[in-house]
């Protein structure tokens, strides 16, 4: 234990087990908190060294759309932190083709690369994960 | 994989987001839970969207959840009901889970 960690012991960097996390947005960003939030708790996550997914379903596709101007609601704009995202060796970003789709939105509306997944590849990358978070 | 839908169907379009996602996992299962359990009950917007799961997934929904909204009499046939107890079986029987929030 050490002063430093505040009594907390912590593994040696790649010893620890990895898991594979996935956080899954399906809210809209600024008419509730759940997106921000989130966001929050992948960047902490990344601190983890985990194998970390995120995915955007329904109205949370809308968290990842360009040209969010957020000034006149006195909000932060947080939008940009998802393009942070890659350095913190968080890049597995997945959407559903469907919500995309019904929303009349494709991947160039979108502020980040991301990985297009149809229902039954989503299904499959859900079932796979060891923790899966939903906001 | 289990997963958890609190919403009425009524309410919002969650339960058919989620439907159509998990229709394509096999060993899937659905748990209805709180306002969630409305969908579990005959006549309900629901109903036909959950039959035509039925045979891929399985599907359960919380009995005092039901049971509270006097709705225990109305249970769509093939839905299986679990207490408490059942609700931390399902959760344990499954490699992870996700709320559909």
């Amino acid at each position: 234990m050490t002063e430093a960690t505040g009594g907390i012991d912590f593994e040696d960097e790649g010893s620890g087990i990895v898991k594979k996390f996935m956080f899954v947005n399906r809210k809209a960003p600024y008419g509730t908190i759940y997106a921000l939030e989130g966001l929050e708790v992948v960047l902490i996550s990344a601190a983890f060294d985990q194998d970390v997914s995120l995915v955007f379903l329904d109205d949370g596709v809308y968290q990842i759309v360009k040209g969010q101007h957020t000034k006149a609601i006195d909000v932060k704009n947080f939008s940009p932190t998802y393009r942070a995202l890659e350095g913190y060796d968080i890049e597995k970003l997945y959407v559903l083709k469907e919500s995309l789709e019904e929303r009349g939105l494709t991947v160039d509306d979108l502020l980040v690369d991301v990985q297009v997944l149809d229902a039954a590849g989503m299904a499959k990358l859900m079932a796979e994960q060891d923790v899966v978070l939903s906001f | 994989m289990l997963h958890i839908v609190n919403k009425s169907p009524f309410e919002n379009r969650t339960l058919e987001n989620c439907l159509r996602v998990i229709v394509h996992e096999e060993g899937a299962a659905l748990l209805l839970t709180e306002d969630g359990v409305y969908a579990a009950t005959k006549g309900n917007i629901a109903e036909n969207s959950l039959k035509a799961v039925m045979g891929k997934i399985k599907v359960y929904a919380l009995w005092p959840d039901l049971e509270a909204r006097g709705m225990q009499d109305r249970v769509i046939d093939g839905i299986k009901l679990v207490d408490y107890g059942g609700f931390v079986d399902l959760v344990a029987e499954h490699r992870n889970n996700q709320s559909w929030l």
